[in-house]
């Protein structure tokens, strides 16, 4: 780890006037960032942590959404959305292990954007709205490929707006050594149409099956995937598994999901 | 009634107590005045030719007091190899040289070239990374194979090609090519055991620290057996006499192994603080340990069984290549030779066995022991085998094995050890018991509602433990003596404190050593101390591997204890006016047979210290003695072990539903010290079989150097195990007649996991002959899949 100044603000105007400095760095809940400095990956002047800021925690039940705050740890989602989306609570408290649920938040799962964490799943299954400090931003338009989102510099998340589905569910399939999604499948269905978004999988980042999608629109079955897969071009290969045993992994994972989802 | 006292007592480890309370002493709690710190430039190619390293930048940071570079060691040993094997022609292995920090070129990433001693951790890393160099990268050899062809880039330059040794053992030529010419049947079976990275919880460290006043240096280290570093750094790297140099080995968390071996980061420290003056210490990073501590296993293996027509196993024979990595590591030379080869016989009669073993340079991370050290890799080829004959041949596998099972006792194998004692009847019979055999069909039935393939596996084998005769050894080319020694001191007012060359670093010698003591005197164990880890306060013992703790240096303190107990019994019999032979020593009192006359272990002890009333004539004062032992033969804990498995076929996951394992250890001291090691033991078996791997890529860059992709087994990778050791053949030639159980885990499970594996697939209809470690999701699945 380099030496850095760290600052904590208690508001949002405070958090974006400390990240205008030089080499400034956002700082939310560093699972990600901290493990960076510490391999000496990332060499921020400052580190404007965000984990004091209540303005941007806690959840918010509104009409037939819930809204979650940039700031909200994985532990906290878990609790705080089990009755209103288990789906989405369930896949909260199943990141990492309790330390990291106590210390990772939302908005900073979504701002890294890991191709293989499991929050992008939800956001783009649920069609939910990435608000920042400047704007609101939808699902379909804020994942633009590993590691990679609509974010601009210096631009935080505030918070998330879930519309509440019927039905959901997300399968993980873990990869043995990181326990991070070797497959991640997000099945949710709305009155409109189902969504399932895959994370895990793709050299592009978190994606939408629209194949299953459609079927499923028409059939919210098992049945109805039958026959349906995925090339295994562009998805990752690495030491736990080909593209193509990704691609295999992500119809099973989709199947289990809609039985998972009643 | 279960004892509580004494030997076969299930004591609660009392250094537990330490550990989990935060209150451990280990290497990195060290910290002494005037200390600095020390950073590794470490080699980010896996072959390269050092151009030029220029320091000048990096010395003028804030904070540097002196850099070092290959250059500073021109005269200085290199890190030796402490066995010399002669391969199959009589000629002796290659040993190339291993400098503390690279010269000339740098053979696997991870290899340190140069050193920053600052006064913090943080100059010296930042100084580290101003080093300006130049390294020439060149083509790497990663796979042995390729390492071997002829024009392969050599690793050492000096060295003809990359074979370290061409080894053969075993029954003669003609012996083993008529078993083949004549089989009924001949199973054959190529496979890997993987590479792994040990992993101890506690990164290694060293802090040496050199005394001006006296010429003393003293090295602080993370070492399962610090006399043994106190050998080797101080005779053939630094030329410190060993009067000079003091070796200290505190708490250590966990070794598995990798903390056996003599590294370059200890001479450094010790070296550096001679060099400056000041106390030098380096802390390994995780990241570190990944590409600097010693990796176990990497065998690639053909191996081939005769059988004849009434499924006898008439022959065996086997080819391996062994990978040294870069450099031989301490040990490294006799795993694939001495502690696989010996072992290829297993607990079958078979009557021609013939191992053949190349040992290969590589760029990658040194290879040596880890827990079980070449009895795994042997077990895992044989045991593998037979299940694959028993496929084959369509007998049930445990037939197969009952069948061929050694009976009588002793028995000297093909590959030259003679097990003394054993009884693999009566481990499988227990074993069978254990698993309810019986019941799988039902059980297998009911994992298939639920659309899961279930599979059983079983395998057995035997160890040799209790390293070792040092006679033997030697002829086989040891460079050291592997006996070991303790000294029990006895206070005036009756407290003990046992001084033994052991190192304990997990395996709880505190609690159990004092149960023998105990047992011996009849008084109790609080009474009774051990002391370890430092060679200022201990006898010259060889240290804690190969499952040798209790049955070696054990051994030792029974004959010192038996020294003390004579000299006890010629004071008690002073103080009691009575002939020496007649006293007698129980529960802690000395006793004139057959009368009521006695005295109690502290009214000697005090007389042994305030020898007022004293035969000062006939014996000195002072209750203290030492023993050396050396075994007479090695010791053959052995077993039967079974895994059942439920296998997800639209995944390839496979969850561990059952695992059972029935060791014949001879006697145990701390039944539940022993089920804790075995515990550890099957996870790590567990571990090798199902998750980890340590992968090069083919330019040798370790792709698992972290454990965002290195799987280790955790809580919920394991079942709730059951383990049984009561069926007991003592050991013959050691007092208490112990054989070892720190290994055998590790040793017995990685066949029967994949076995099962392998089971529930084919009754599942997939025709797979075998499934290489660590059996993933992925490889699973690609074999059901062609």
């Amino acid at each position: 780890m380099y030496s850095f100044e760290i600052e904590t603000p208690t508001s949002l105007a405070d958090a974006l006037s400390a990240l205008g400095q030089d080499e400034a760095q956002a700082l939310g809940g560093g699972q990600t960032l901290i493990p960076s400095l510490k391999a000496r990956l990332a060499s921020p002047a400052v580190l404007v942590s965000l984990a004091k800021i209540d303005e941007i925690k806690g959840i918010t039940a509104g009409d037939g959404t819930v809204t979650i705050g940039g700031g909200t740890t994985h532990a906290a989602v878990a609790a705080g959305v089990a009755g209103s989306y288990p789906a989405l609570a369930a896949l909260a408290g199943n990141i990492g292990d309790p330390a990291v649920r106590n210390r990772g938040t939302i908005g900073g799962s979504l701002a890294n954007n890991d191709p293989a964490a499991c929050y992008p799943a939800a956001v783009l299954a649920s069609g939910a709205t990435i608000v920042t400090n400047t704007r609101e931003i939808a699902a379909d338009d804020y994942f633009q490929g590993m590691f990679t989102t609509a974010l601009e510099e210096g631009e935080i998340v505030t918070a998330v707006t879930f519309p509440i589905p019927e039905k959901a569910a997300y399968l993980k399939f873990e990869q043995p050594a990181s326990r991070f999604a070797l497959v991640g499948v997000f099945v949710a269905k709305y009155p409109d149409g189902v969504r399932v978004a895959v994370t895990g999988a793709s050299e592009s980042g978190v994606f939408r099956w629209t194949e299953a999608e459609a079927a499923l629109s028409a059939d919210f079955s098992v049945a109805a995937l039958d026959g349906l897969s995925l090339p295994a071009e562009g998805m990752m290969g690495d030491l736990h598994g080909s593209g193509a045993y990704r691609a295999h992994l992500v119809a099973v994972m989709t199947k289990r999901a809609v039985t998972a989802a009643g | 009634m279960p004892k509580d006292h004494g030997i076969g007592a299930a004591q609660k480890r009392r250094e537990d107590v330490r550990f989990l309370t935060g209150a451990g002493q280990y290497t990195d709690d060290i910290n002494v005045y005037g200390q600095t710190y020390c950073a590794f430039l470490r080699s980010d190619v896996a072959h390269g030719r050092i151009v030029s390293i220029d320091t000048s930048d990096a010395e003028a940071m804030p904070g540097v007091v002196r850099i070092f570079t290959g250059k500073d060691f021109e005269g200085v040993g290199g890190l030796p190899c402490g066995w010399q094997v002669t391969d199959k022609h009589g000629e002796p292995m290659k040993e190339p040289g291993h400098p503390v920090l690279a010269q000339g070129k740098v053979r696997h990433v991870g290899d340190p070239f140069a050193a920053v001693v600052a006064e913090t951790l943080e100059e010296a890393r930042n100084a580290a990374e101003a080093i300006v160099y130049d390294i020439e990268e060149l083509p790497a050899v990663v796979d042995m194979k390729a390492a071997l062809a002829p024009g392969a880039t050599k690793v050492h330059d000096d060295l003809p090609d990359n074979l370290c040794y061409d080894w053969q053992f075993g029954s003669d030529q003609a012996d083993v090519d008529k078993a083949f010419a004549e089989a009924a049947h001949v199973t054959t079976l190529e496979l890997v055991n993987n590479r792994l990275v040990a992993n101890p919880m506690e990164p290694r460290v060293a802090l040496g620290e050199y005394s001006r006043a006296n010429d003393e240096s003293t090295l602080y280290t993370t070492s399962q057996n610090p006399h043994v570093i106190r050998l080797l750094m101080g005779a053939f790297v630094l030329g410190i006499p060993e009067h000079k140099l003091r070796v200290v080995a505190p708490d250590v968390g966990g070794g598995f192994g990798t903390k056996i071996f003599h590294y370059a980061e200890e001479a450094f420290v010790t070296f550096a603080s001679r060099q400056i003056n000041r106390p030098v210490k380096w802390t390994s990073t995780r990241s570190e340990a990944f590409m600097s501590d010693a990796h176990g296993r990497d065998h690639v293996t053909k191996i081939e069984l005769a059988l004849d027509a009434d499924n006898n196993f008439t022959g065996l024979r086997t080819d391996t290549l062994a990978n040294m990595g870069a450099y031989l590591s301490t040990f490294s030379s006799s795993i694939p030779t001495w502690l696989h080869g010996t072992l290829m016989a297993g607990n079958y009669k078979t009557p021609a066995v013939q191992v053949n073993v190349k040992a290969v340079f590589t760029n990658t991370v040194p290879v040596d022991a880890y827990r079980g050290a070449g009895r795994p890799e042997a077990t895992f080829q044989l045991e593998r085998l037979v299940d694959k004959a028993a496929r084959e041949l369509g007998v049930d596998p445990i037939t197969l094995r009952r069948q061929n099972f050694i009976t009588e006792f002793p028995y000297t194998t093909p590959v030259a050890v003679q097990y003394d004692t054993g009884n693999y009847i009566a481990t499988m019979d227990k074993l069978e018991e254990m698993i309810d055999r019986a019941g799988f069909a039902a059980r297998r039935a009911e994992s298939a509602k639920n659309g899961k393939l279930r599979g059983l596996g079983v395998n057995c084998y035997i160890e040799a433990c209790g390293i070792a005769p040092s006679n033997l050894v030697g002829q086989l080319g040891a460079r050291a003596g592997l006996y070991d020694a303790a000294t029990v001191r006895v206070n005036a007012t009756g407290t003990i404190s046992v001084m033994v060359g052991a190192h304990s670093h997990g395996q709880g010698h505190e609690t159990a050593f004092p149960q023998v003591v105990a047992e011996m005197l009849g008084i109790d164990e609080s009474m009774i101390d051990i002391v370890h880890g430092d060679s200022s306060k201990i006898p010259f013992g060889m240290g804690t591997y190969g499952s040798r703790s209790l049955a070696v240096c054990g051994s030792a303190m029974v004959r010192a204890t038996e020294k003390i107990i004579n000299k006890a019994k010629k004071i008690a019999s002073h103080l009691l006016e009575a002939s020496e032979a007649d006293i007698e020593l129980k529960d802690g009192q000395f006793t004139v047979a057959g009368t009521d006359k006695s005295v109690a272990w502290g009214d000697v002890t005090l007389a042994a210290y305030v020898p007022h009333n004293y035969p000062l004539e006939e014996i000195e004062p002072g209750l203290e003695e030492t023993a050396f032992y050396d075994p007479s033969n090695f010791t053959y804990p052995s077993g039967a072990y079974a895994c059942e498995v439920e296998l997800d076929p639209e995944t390839g996951k496979v969850e561990i539903l059952n695992f059972a394992a029935a060791d014949d250890f001879g006697n145990v001291v701390n039944p539940m010290i022993v089920e804790g090691q075995v515990h550890g033991g099957i996870a790590q078996g567990i571990g090798q079989a199902m998750l980890e791997s340590c992968v090069y890529d083919e330019n040798g860059q370790l792709l698992s150097a972290s454990y965002m992709d290195y799987a280790m087994p955790r809580a919920e990778d394991v079942p709730f195990f059951k383990v049984d050791h009561s069926c007991v053949t003592p050991c013959t030639h050691n007092p208490l007649g112990v054989k070892g159980c720190g290994e055998a885990g590790a040793i017995g499970s990685p066949p029967a996991v994949v076995n099962a594996v392998l089971d529930a697939l084919n009754s599942g209809g997939f025709d797979v002959a075998h499934i290489d470690m660590p059996v993933s999701p992925h490889r699973v699945w690609k074999a059901m899949h062609g």
